[in-house]
């Protein structure tokens, strides 16, 4: 099982036949246990890793750091949620640290993202402050480096 | 006649099957090669990191002799740790420039001229040019493919003489992928004590073994360690061919007169790879067992689809190579490869550039991108298919 999550997290689209060949399994056993991961919640969704200087290049990225006051019974969760909830919203998680949760949020522009901040997530009850931080150049992403390299040359044939 | 102006004792070892079969190679566009001996992965970042650190610290001189005292260390605690075999990093360890070196090394300190060395076919193709080069005379003894490749103590009880000297191993084995079960290793060792044999074992692919399978390092046996020189390096496990660093760990009189050779021709190992290879001990072990994980796939890849292909093909349980039996095509090694090449543009190596009993047989190395593995197995399916029409 383990193989398999590691694969399918390094490329989700590769073709279950090939797979099923690497791992020593039939094609049939495969899909079962990948229909399992998705059942029970293990894999949540596959993503592409898109350059983001090849594509959509306008699309503004922000990380924003905010502190909040716990609540009394539920802790983080309960405000974390609702902050989440939020389309522009693409992570939400708890720190350690002088923040306590950090929001990566996406706009169109960035007037889209500044009013976000100014209009929804500062006016929460629960949050005391944001640092907003943007996004001004991907060099890696989800294990993925944006800079192409291109393979050294090898031998063609070696002892 | 210019030939005259080269050394009898070298123009006596015949070309390498490897470098003929090579040149065809590169005389071709769009070949898949399936025919390189070295990982396709580059060396981890944070270990070609510290190599530039090094140069920015300005760190470009020679080392000891006998490699960096940090590195000795390193090396005596990663064996330790991973082979059971405790080595004295002041006098039982040197760094060479690569395996390869450190087999010459050896054989050079070890051999009279005449002395005999038993080695096990089919093997790496350095092995039996290095023995003459230092006037040692060659004894291979056959392996077999129902053995998986392994080496038999019985086989070598045949050929042993009084003028038998070394014994070489090297398991896992470049091109078989061949493992050693721990209690033919047993049977090994009784018969070096036996016959008094220095064993020379290089085990450049201990890390790569696969499905759980131990390696067992035969310096660990019981009465071995005064007779055996550990051979090792970090070329294939930590993907670092290029940096050209290897070791060996061995009696101290042994170690003692290998640095005799190696001060006078090598000096030392380059110091930039001395301190690459200090990083990948201290360091590589995650990076490793990710390139190792990554193997595994692809060679459960190539050997299911050989099979399908009507091409037997056994699991091996170490390195990066598959071996299997074209002898069912009615084409010899040789001739299967070049005809692959030619009609598919897939290179292997003929099983015989590893000695003569490689023959019904060829190379496939697994240390190549999934997808060019792939193309190639559909290939290699497609040659297959169709050579009975070639015959008639």
């Amino acid at each position: 099982m383990d193989s398999l999550i590691r694969i399918l997290k390094q490329n989700s689209a590769i073709p279950r036949a090939d797979l099923a060949r690497q791992l020593g399994v039939s094609e049939t056993e495969l899909a079962a246990k990948i229909a399992k991961l998705e059942a029970n919640g293990t894999i949540l969704g596959y993503h592409a890793v898109i350059n983001r200087e090849k594509w959509d290049t306008d699309t503004v990225t922000a990380v924003i750091e905010v502190r909040v006051t716990p609540e009394r019974e539920g802790g983080f969760d309960r405000i974390a949620n609702r902050i989440a909830g939020f389309e522009e919203v693409q992570s939400v998680y708890l720190m350690s640290g002088g923040h306590d949760l950090m929001v990566v949020v996406e706009g169109g522009n960035l007037r889209e993202v500044a009013s976000f901040v100014a209009d929804k997530l500062s006016t929460i009850d629960a949050v005391q402050s944001c640092a907003t931080h943007f996004r001004l150049k991907t060099y890696k992403e989800n294990g993925m480096l944006h800079a192409v390299e291109e393979a050294p040359e090898r031998l063609s044939v070696s002892p | 006649m210019s030939s005259s102006r080269i050394a009898e004792h070298v123009r006596n070892i015949p070309r390498s099957g490897i470098r003929d079969f090579f040149e065809i190679v590169q005389s071709m566009k769009e070949v898949i090669s399936l025919g390189i001996g070295e990982p396709d992965f580059v060396t981890p970042w944070h270990i070609r990191e510290a190599a530039i650190y090094s140069l920015e610290k300005g760190k470009t001189g020679y080392t000891s002799n006998l490699g960096s005292p940090r590195l000795r260390r390193a090396i005596a605690k990663y064996v330790e740790q991973h082979f059971d075999v405790e080595y004295n990093p002041h006098d039982e360890i040197i760094v060479t420039v690569g395996v390869s070196e450190a087999i010459d090394l050896a054989l050079r300190a070890l051999l009279n001229p005449g002395d005999e060395v038993i080695y096990h076919e089919p093997c790496y193709v350095s092995y039996s040019p290095s023995i003459q080069l230092a006037s040692g005379v060659p004894v291979a003894v056959a392996t077999r493919a129902e053995d998986e490749f392994s080496l038999k103590a019985s086989d070598l009880e045949k050929v042993v003489t009084s003028r038998t000297r070394v014994l070489m191993l090297n398991f896992p084995t470049n091109p078989t992928g061949a493992v050693m079960p721990l209690e033919e290793l047993k049977k090994i060792a009784a018969f070096a004590i036996k016959h008094d044999l220095v064993v020379l074992t290089d085990e450049i692919y201990s890390e790569l073994t696969y499905d759980d399978v131990p390696h067992h390092s035969i310096a660990a046996l019981p009465g071995m360690k005064e007779r055996t020189l550990f051979l090792h390096g970090f070329s294939k496990a930590f993907a670092m061919t290029g940096w050209r660093i290897g070791y060996a760990c061995g009696p101290a009189d042994i170690i003692e007169a290998m640095m005799k050779i190696h001060q006078y021709s090598m000096l030392c190992a380059s110091i930039m790879s001395q301190e690459a290879a200090c990083e990948a001990l201290e360091r590589g072990q995650r990076a490793m067992e990710r390139m190792k994980e990554e193997y595994r796939l692809r060679r459960n890849y190539i050997v299911s689809s050989l099979n399908e292909a009507g091409i037997p093909c056994h699991l091996p349980k170490g390195a990066f190579y598959v071996f299997p039996d074209i002898s069912g095509t009615g084409l010899s090694s040789k001739d299967f490869s070049l005809k692959l090449l030619e009609s598919k543009k897939v290179a292997v190596v003929p099983g015989t550039a590893f000695g003569p009993c490689g023959e019904g047989y060829v190379r496939c190395s697994y240390a190549t991108g999934m997808d060019q593995i792939k193309s190639a197995c559909e290939r290699i399916t497609e040659f297959v298919r169709d050579i009975p029409k070639q015959v008639s």
